[in-house]
């Protein structure tokens, strides 16, 4: 089975963001970055399937030089090979676009089974998967908590979650497209042996423009104002050392929202 | 007069869901603002009942989709069929709730009209060239007004929550019934089995303490402090989704969408960085009391007292102190 999954290098979850330019955007020199929480899943599930079934299993990126950190990161953990399409000025404002371009460099190969993340942790978006499924013509399941292959017959069975505990068994011919949940299962560490191999495997870097994309009828989003969220509530912040903020909050809980 | 304003009725074992309500409220803004007009749409088999239930909404039509092949939903058949009736009526903006179900359908809609989508969005501005969408970015921490720049229409998705379905206000709507053709539809996903996961053992819903762990506890063993702030509170423990997913915990005490609904009079939050999918369970907890190492936590925007610093160092104190008095 060949499989494709795609990686986000995104900031990493203990972030402490300021803004830049205005309230424009963000400050990104100061963030560190690190692999899209879900995209890990998704990479774990594509090397189960590697293992279960033989094939190769090839990471995708979009992004700045600085990703193919995180491609060794998969690779270290055992995939195959890796691909950075490099969009070094951060061209590609929507996810539309990012797709078009994942889609390009996927159509290159034939792939029975491509995985995307359910979601990446910095834009949100929850679409970039479908999307690229829909530029390849492939069907696709999402929020996929299971999956069971069989490559003989072509087909492969996608546990989906659904909304208030329901969940639904699919089945989809392939080639097509599955966006992982996070938690679908445990993700591996990559061994000692996995990072020195790592070092010897091939990553591939695509310049963005040499796909020769013509982007000026896809779908933009243009980001007007980065601010941070304010709410009518917003907690009452206990200060002090240890023993005096745990004072206080007894004596708020007792006193004023009388719950103990 | 702006161009029209359609928002999409989901439902699920005939009833309307509370996300489809909640965008109809922002349509039913939206429109005001804009003066554009508002229409509900509504997709299935044999669901004239729901919805008749809009007919007293503030919406000027319900267009009814009933089609034998929508009664369960399938991509591309729900895809086919949302596109016919968008070729038809052009409108301005498609909204729709950010459910499981228009997260699997919105982007193929998107991508096949080769129209923007905005997902996850929790509210709008009307600026001079039209609106820009608020949304959520940086898992929670940070929030960004986007603007569409392609043709219309434009398909918006909204956050559970992003409005209060009892604000919906009320008149009159006529339904409008429409057909698509979907005999060259070519169904490519198979429907095996839809089931409901076993619901579990415990029952939090009407606990009136819990004390909830998220990833920030780090290891299983330091669980045991957890249990023994439960134990002087004679609260329950629960936990976020990542906690579960390690087994630390039992499914059933996962809190948050796709886990328990709860509103105890006192919810500890400790070590959860507050994701919506995680609010969305327990933000109408009397008193929510947060205790986070990250200043900039969201939940921070929803508790009531704050704790910035390390749980391992704040809980057994809390603990002891308790345990004194
Ligand atoms: C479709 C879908 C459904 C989902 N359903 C649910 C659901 O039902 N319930 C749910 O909870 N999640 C759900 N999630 C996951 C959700 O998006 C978040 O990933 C999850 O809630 C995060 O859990 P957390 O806050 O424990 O972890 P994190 O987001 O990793 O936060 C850990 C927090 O701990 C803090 N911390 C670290 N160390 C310490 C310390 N020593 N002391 C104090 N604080 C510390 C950190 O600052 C951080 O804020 C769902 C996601 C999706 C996509
Ligand atoms: N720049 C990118 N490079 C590789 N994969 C991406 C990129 N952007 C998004 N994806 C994939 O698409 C998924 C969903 O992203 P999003 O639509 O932004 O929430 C992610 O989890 C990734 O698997």
């Amino acid at each position: 089975m060949k499989i494709a999954t795609c990686l986000k290098e995104v900031p990493t979850q203990d972030s402490r963001y300021e803004l830049a330019d205005g309230g424009m955007w963000i400050k990104e020199s100061d963030l560190t970055f690190g692999v899209n929480e879900c995209d890990e899943y998704a990479l774990e599930e594509a090397l189960k399937l590697g293992e279960e079934h033989g094939g190769e299993v090839t990471i995708l990126t979009l992004g700045c030089q600085r990703a193919e950190k995180s491609i060794r990161k998969g690779l270290a953990m055992g995939a195959d090979r890796g691909i950075l399409i490099r969009d070094e000025k951060d061209q590609l404002k929507s996810p539309h676009a990012v797709a078009l371009a994942l889609a390009k460099v996927l159509e290159r190969e034939k792939y029975d089974l491509i995985l995307t993340g359910t979601q990446s942790d910095d834009w949100g978006y929850t679409q970039t998967g479908v999307l690229v499924a829909q530029l390849l013509g492939l069907p696709h399941a999402t929020i996929v908590m299971d999956i069971q292959a069989n490559p003989a017959q072509k087909t492969v069975k996608a546990l989906r979650e659904m909304e208030s505990g329901w969940f639904q068994w699919v089945e989809l011919p392939m080639p097509s497209l599955l966006t992982i949940q996070a938690g679908i299962s445990q993700v591996r560490y990559a061994s000692l042996k996995g990072i020195m191999q790592a070092k010897k495997k091939e990553i591939r870097s695509i310049e963005l423009s040499d796909l020769g994309i013509d982007f000026s009828s896809v779908p933009q989003l243009e980001v007007r104002r980065v601010y941070f969220p304010t709410t009518d509530k917003k907690a009452e912040i206990l200060e002090g050392a240890t023993e005096a903020v745990i004072e206080q909050l007894i004596e708020k809980l007792k006193k004023e929202a009388k719950v103990l | 007069m702006a161009g029209a304003i359609y928002t999409l009725i989901d439902h699920s074992q005939g009833k309307i869901q509370s996300a489809s309500l909640e965008s109809l409220v922002i349509g039913q803004r939206m429109a005001e603002d804009a003066g554009s007009s508002l229409h509900a749409l509504i997709l299935g088999h044999r669901i004239e009942f729901l919805a008749e239930q809009l007919t007293n909404s503030r919406i000027d039509s319900i267009v009814l989709l009933d089609d034998p092949k929508l009664e369960v939903y399938d991509p591309d058949l729900y895809c086919e069929a949302l596109h016919q009736i968008l070729n038809k009526k052009q409108p301005h903006i498609l909204l729709m709730g950010h459910i499981y179900q228009n997260i699997d359908l919105a982007p193929q809609l998107a991508a096949v009209m080769n129209k923007g989508l905005l997902t996850d969005c929790i509210g709008y501005h009307k600026a001079e060239d039209g609106f820009t969408f608020t949304r959520r970015m940086f898992r929670n921490k940070l929030n960004a007004d986007v603007q569409i720049r392609s043709p219309h229409p434009w398909i918006i998705t909204i956050q559970s929550g992003s409005a209060i379905v009892d604000d919906l206000r009320e008149g009159g709507a006529q339904i409008i019934e429409e057909s698509v053709d979907l005999s060259t539809v070519e169904v490519r996903r198979k429907l095996l089995k839809s089931f409901e996961a076993s619901k579990g053992k415990v029952d939090l819903s009407k606990a009136e303490k819990i004390i909830a762990v998220g990833r920030g506890i780090k290891k299983e063993e330091n669980l045991d402090i957890i249990g023994d702030l439960a134990e002087v509170l004679d609260a329950e423990i629960a936990a976020s989704r990542p906690v579960v997913d390690n087994e630390w915990m039992s499914r059933d005490r996962q809190i948050g969408s796709s886990g328990q609904t709860v509103t105890p009079n006192l919810y500890v939050a400790c070590g959860i960085s507050g994701a919506i999918q995680h609010i969305v369970g327990m933000k109408n907890s009397q008193c929510i009391v947060a205790i986070n190492t990250d200043p900039n936590a969201p939940i921070f925007n929803i508790a009531s007292y704050g704790i910035v610093g390390d749980l391992l160092e704040i809980i057994p104190a809390l603990t002891k102190k308790l345990r004194k008095e």
